[in-house]
Order: C-alpha cells, then sequence, then structure tokens
C-alpha cells in the first residue's frame, strides 16, 4: 500500500468528470442513495409494517371471538379495528421522519452536504421529496396489510368490511396519507430541532401525547384542540364514520397537513438563517 | 483562489474572526497557522458558506461558494473526518456526494484507490480508524476534480507514513497548479508542507508571508558561552554594543557569531570553556509570534501581557 499512496498525487486528475451540477433532480438521486445506504431505514419500515399489523391482528381476533360487551364497538367498526395498529406505526414512521434529517446533525455529516450542496433549501426540499413517497407507498402497503389481515381475522366471526363497502377504501387509503403526513411532521420537527433525541420526544409529544390532553382543556379551547390538534385532525381520514363533533376525513387531513408545513416552513426558515 | 475581506465573526461576546483579510493563491501550498481556538476552523466554515460572517465575506474562485453551479468541482474539502454516517458504506458516502453535483460514478472507485480505501470500498465507515477517515475525507474532497482544496488539520490522527502520504499529496495538488489551503496549530508541519503562511492569533492576521521569509526572519542566531570570566567578556561585548545575560551558569547573546565571540575572547585573553551557537527553531518563532495571542494559556508564572 506504502509505495501505491505516496504516488498518489501522480493520479489525481480525474479519467473523466462531466459537467453536472447541484441541481435538485442530483440532489434528489444523492439523497435516494443516502436514505437507503443506511440499514436502519429498512428495519424502521419493517418495523412498521410488522407492529401495525401486528396490533391491528390482535384488535381482530380480539374481537371476532369476544363476547365483551366492551368489545361492541370494536364489532361494529370492523374497518376501524383492522387499522387501530396505525396508531402505533405512526410512532415509528416518525422516528423516521426525524431520524432522515437529524442524523446529519448528531453526526456533523450535515457540512459536508452543505458543502456539496450550499443551497440549504435545495437539499432540505430534496430530503423531502425523497422521504415523502418512501413513506406514501410504504404507508399504503402497510395500511392495507393490516386492513386485510384484520378482515380476515374478523370473518371468523362474521364481521368483516369489504374495501367496496361505503367509505371503507378511503379510510385505508387514508391509513397510508397519515402515516406518510407523520413521516413529514417527524422530518419538519427533526429539521428545526437538529437533534435526534429531542426531535424524537417532541414529535411523541405532539403527536401521541398532547392530542389526548389539549382535548381535555375547558371551554372552547378544549373544543377546538380536540378537533384540530395534530393528531385529532389528521386521524380523522382513518374513520368510516367519523363522529359529528369531529373534522370531517379530508378537512381534518388538511388540518393536519397545515401543522406539519408550516412547521416545515420555519425549518427551511431558520435552516437559511442558521450556521450550520 | 480564495479570497477572504475583512472577514468578522462574532458568537455572542467572543469574537472568533477579527477583521481578517487575505488572499490564498493557486499553485502553492498554503498554510493557515495558529493556536487552537484562533479563529481558523470558523474562517474556513465562511468560505465554505457554512457559517454567516457577522461582517466581511469571502469569495472563491471570484464569487460567492454558495453561488457555485456545480460546488464539488469548485472546491473540495475536509472539515472533519470524523463528521460522516457511520452506518454507510465508504462507497454509497462518496456515491451520494458524487451524485448531488452530478459527477459520473465511476469516479467514486477512481478516488478510494486514489486514497488507498478501494480494498474496504464496501465496509462500513463506522468501523475505520481515524486515518482511514483522514483518507475518505481526502477521497471527497478530490470526488469534483477541484481547483480550490481547503484541509482543516488534516494530519491529525494519522501515522508517519499517512503524515508523510498526506504531505506529498498536497504538494503534488499545488504542483498541478490548484489553490491548497490547508490549517494547522503545529509548525512543525507546516514548515515542510508550505509555501505560504497565512498566520492568525485570537481572529487576528499576525503574518502573510512567504515559508521562506519566515525562515530568514525567524533565524535568529543564539550564542551562549560558559567560561569562568564571564564579567570580562560581558563587559568586551558591551563595548561592542552586545547585551548578555546570564542563564544557569551560561552567558546568553544574540547580534554575534561563535566565531566572532571565540576571535573576541581570544584576542582579550579569556578563557572559554563552552561555545554554543543554537538555531532558533521555527516552532519557537511561530510560539514568540502568537505567545499574546494564545486563547487557553497554561498559568505560567511569566504571564503574557495582554495584546495590544
Amino acid at each position: 500500500m506504502a509505495t501505491n499512496t505516496l504516488r498518489a498525487e501522480h493520479r489525481i486528475g480525474p479519467s473523466a468528470v462531466a459537467a453536472g451540477a447541484a441541481r435538485l433532480p442530483n440532489v434528489i438521486r444523492s439523497e435516494w442513495t443516502k436514505l437507503w445506504s443506511v440499514r436502519a431505514t429498512v428495519w424502521t419500515l419493517l418495523a412498521m409494517l410488522v407492529v401495525t399489523v401486528g396490533l391491528s391482528a390482535l384488535f381482530a381476533s380480539t374481537a371476532a371471538t369476544s363476547t365483551d360487551p366492551a368489545m361492541e364497538h370494536m364489532r361494529r367498526d370492523p374497518t376501524g379495528t383492522s387499522l387501530a395498529g396505525i396508531s402505533l406505526g405512526q410512532i415509528v414512521i416518525v422516528v423516521l421522519g426525524v431520524m432522515s434529517i437529524s442524523t446529519e446533525y448528531t453526526s456533523g455529516s450535515i457540512r459536508t452536504s452543505l458543502i456539496a450542496v450550499p443551497r440549504r433549501l435545495t437539499l432540505l426540499g430534496a430530503k423531502a421529496l425523497v422521504l415523502a413517497p418512501v413513506a406514501l407507498v410504504t404507508g399504503t402497503v402497510t395500511s392495507f396489510a393490516a386492513f386485510f389481515v384484520g378482515q380476515a381475522l374478523l370473518a371468523t366471526g362474521g364481521i368483516n368490511a369489504d374495501l367496496s363497502d361505503p367509505q371503507v377504501l378511503r379510510a385505508v387509503v387514508g391509513g397510508g396519507l397519515f402515516l406518510a403526513g407523520n413521516a413529514l411532521f417527524g422530518f419538519a420537527l427533526g429539521a428545526v430541532l437538529r437533534s435526534t433525541a429531542s426531535g424524537i420526544t417532541v414529535a411523541v409529544a405532539v403527536l401521541k401525547i398532547l392530542p389526548e390532553l389539549v382535548a381535555q382543556l375547558p371551554g372552547t379551547l378544549g373544543d377546538w384542540a380536540q378537533k384540530g390538534f395534530t393528531s385529532n385532525a389528521g386521524q380523522q381520514i382513518l374513520q368510516v364514520t367519523p363522529p359529528a363533533d369531529r373534522l370531517g376525513p379530508w378537512t381534518g387531513y388538511l388540518v393536519f397537513t397545515i401543522w406539519w408545513v408550516v412547521i416545515l416552513a420555519i425549518a427551511a426558515v431558520l435552516m437559511r438563517r442558521r450556521d450550520a | 483562489m480564495i479570497e477572504v475581506h475583512h472577514l468578522t465573526k462574532r458568537f455572542g461576546d467572543t469574537l472568533a474572526v477579527d477583521d481578517l483579510s487575505f488572499t490564498v493563491r493557486p499553485g502553492r501550498v498554503t498554510g493557515f497557522l495558529g493556536p487552537n481556538g484562533a479563529g481558523k476552523s470558523t474562517t474556513m466554515r465562511m468560505i465554505l458558506g457554512l457559517d454567516r460572517p457577522t461582517a466581511g465575506f469571502a469569495r472563491v474562485n471570484g464569487r460567492s461558494f454558495a453561488a457555485s453551479p456545480a460546488p464539488l468541482r469548485e472546491v473540495g474539502a475536509l472539515l472533519d473526518a470524523r463528521a460522516v454516517q457511520g452506518g454507510r458504506s465508504a462507497q454509497h458516502h462518496l456515491l451520494s456526494l458524487a451524485q448531488s453535483n452530478g459527477i459520473p460514478r465511476q469516479r467514486v472507485p477512481e478516488v478510494l484507490e486514489l486514497v488507498g480505501l478501494a480494498a474496504v470500498a464496501k465496509r462500513r465507515i463506522g468501523g475505520f480508524s481515524l486515518g482511514m477517515l483522514q483518507r475518505l475525507g481526502i477521497a471527497a474532497a478530490l470526488l469534483g476534480d477541484p481547483q480550490v482544496l481547503i484541509f482543516d488539520e488534516p494530519v491529525n490522527g494519522l501515522d508517519p507514513e499517512g503524515i508523510l502520504w498526506i504531505r506529498n499529496l498536497m504538494r503534488g495538488l499545488a504542483a498541478q497548479g490548484r489553490t491548497v489551503f490547508v490549517s494547522s496549530h503545529l509548525m512543525s508541519e507546516m514548515a515542510q508542507t508550505a509555501d505560504q503562511l497565512i498566520v492568525i492569533g485570537r481572529g487576528r492576521l499576525l503574518a502573510d508571508v512567504s515559508m521562506r521569509e519566515f525562515i530568514a526572519r525567524s533565524a535568529t542566531n543564539r550564542v551562549r558561552v560558559r567560561t569562568p570570566q564571564g564579567a570580562a567578556l560581558a563587559r568586551v561585548l558591551g563595548e561592542r554594543g552586545v547585551g548578555v545575560t546570564e542563564r544557569d551558569g551560561y552567558l546568553e547573546l544574540d547580534g554575534m557569531s561563535s566565531t566572532q565571540v571565540g576571535d573576541l575572547a581570544a584576542a582579550h585573553h579569556i578563557t572559554i570553556y563552552e561555545l554554543i551557537e543554537e538555531q532558533a527553531s521555527l516552532e519557537a518563532a511561530f510560539m514568540e509570534m502568537t505567545r499574546e495571542s494564545v486563547e487557553y494559556q497554561a498559568s505560567a508564572g511569566d504571564a503574557a501581557t495582554p495584546a495590544a
């Protein structure tokens, strides 16, 4: 190796470094490589699938066989029962969303990334544009898998739903949309907080813990929070028949989207201003 | 070509870089020297658009680096070799960088071969030693075949073979007409690599000189004499305008060669037991230059007076 490397300076010139530039399509290609070249990505997506389908299957098999009156609401809403695992899969994909940007900051590799792509919004945009379709495709697969496995189990109790039933297809597609939205929610928070630990903590608090807590607030503030606070709004797209006192499925999903878009906009402003 | 104009960076109450101006020219290795905390890394980050200057600006090849359409073809930089994601293989790390600038993927095995990492291309970076990480960082810097190279303390953590390799690499890059800007806190390292020296302390420019000039300027010879007739020798030297100091039983003096001192002593029948001529090291000259601007100084009795 020694003789090899000591002669290195004679071979610095490349065979051919053709013209190219740090434009968005190139940066998207780069981010695609980054996402799939760490094992954590595949493992996290598999974990989302497994916990979502697993929890849904547990609920479905319990609902199919139980005669407990407390389970009655699950038997009356077979679609909702088969999608119940999404509330757990949500946490997993939020973690993926946070980490798809926070690891650049915790490792310090963001500096290398920004030397290659000094236009910061191009880098941020490319990351989001790679994460979004990956989360949407895997989220949709997960949602459909949970639905079909759940319905197969509920069928043993004769209480299964069908995709052709009113609003059912929208709810199952909504499961994929909801998971994708959570990935981007986590991504936006990760970009603002620039730390994996605080990103995940804040994301779980904002998406899983606070929605239940703030709904308990008294008066109109509580009503508003129950309707519009993050997951409270986003989850309506999973409901076959949304409760009358909540937002409609698409309105709820729109409000949920506005939440992460605003946070992502804040991240964009901060990213342009802050030292890397 | 790198141009830095009145560059200033303030972090809260700390002035990390203070009205710094210099030019780094192609075809030579320019050493960027200063004690730890002098502002070298901050200056490099501002040149690369990572940190926003409080005042002033930096230009690479005549424009702001952030405005470059293909940044990796313009500048290759190694700032912190450890700042990589350990879960990725070396080749994927380089491939993602190449893709971001539209550099053909054949270039990845090429630079891996160049830095001697071809055998570990598929291994995860997490298991690399610091020396391997430095080589990987240099591979990344060379990806786009850039005309300007910026290395922040590249020999840190390298074994002697690695240090020699980097030194030859930098000299080779400069010989090809590229601009090579390399920081270090060790004068001894720069003395063997750099053609030009930019010395800073506490964020301020202390010197911007050629290596040759720096050596000439700092090569003050010191003569040490051991004699039983110290007072007599001191008087004779004093008559010729040369002052002496006594230390550890030796008389020390500047401004006269050992030959001159020997002749003078013989002419006055002064016995001499020992006559030593010492050349001040470049390291000592550098430390003298930056003495007043060292950020974290050991609490010696003769603490430096505050910088003017």
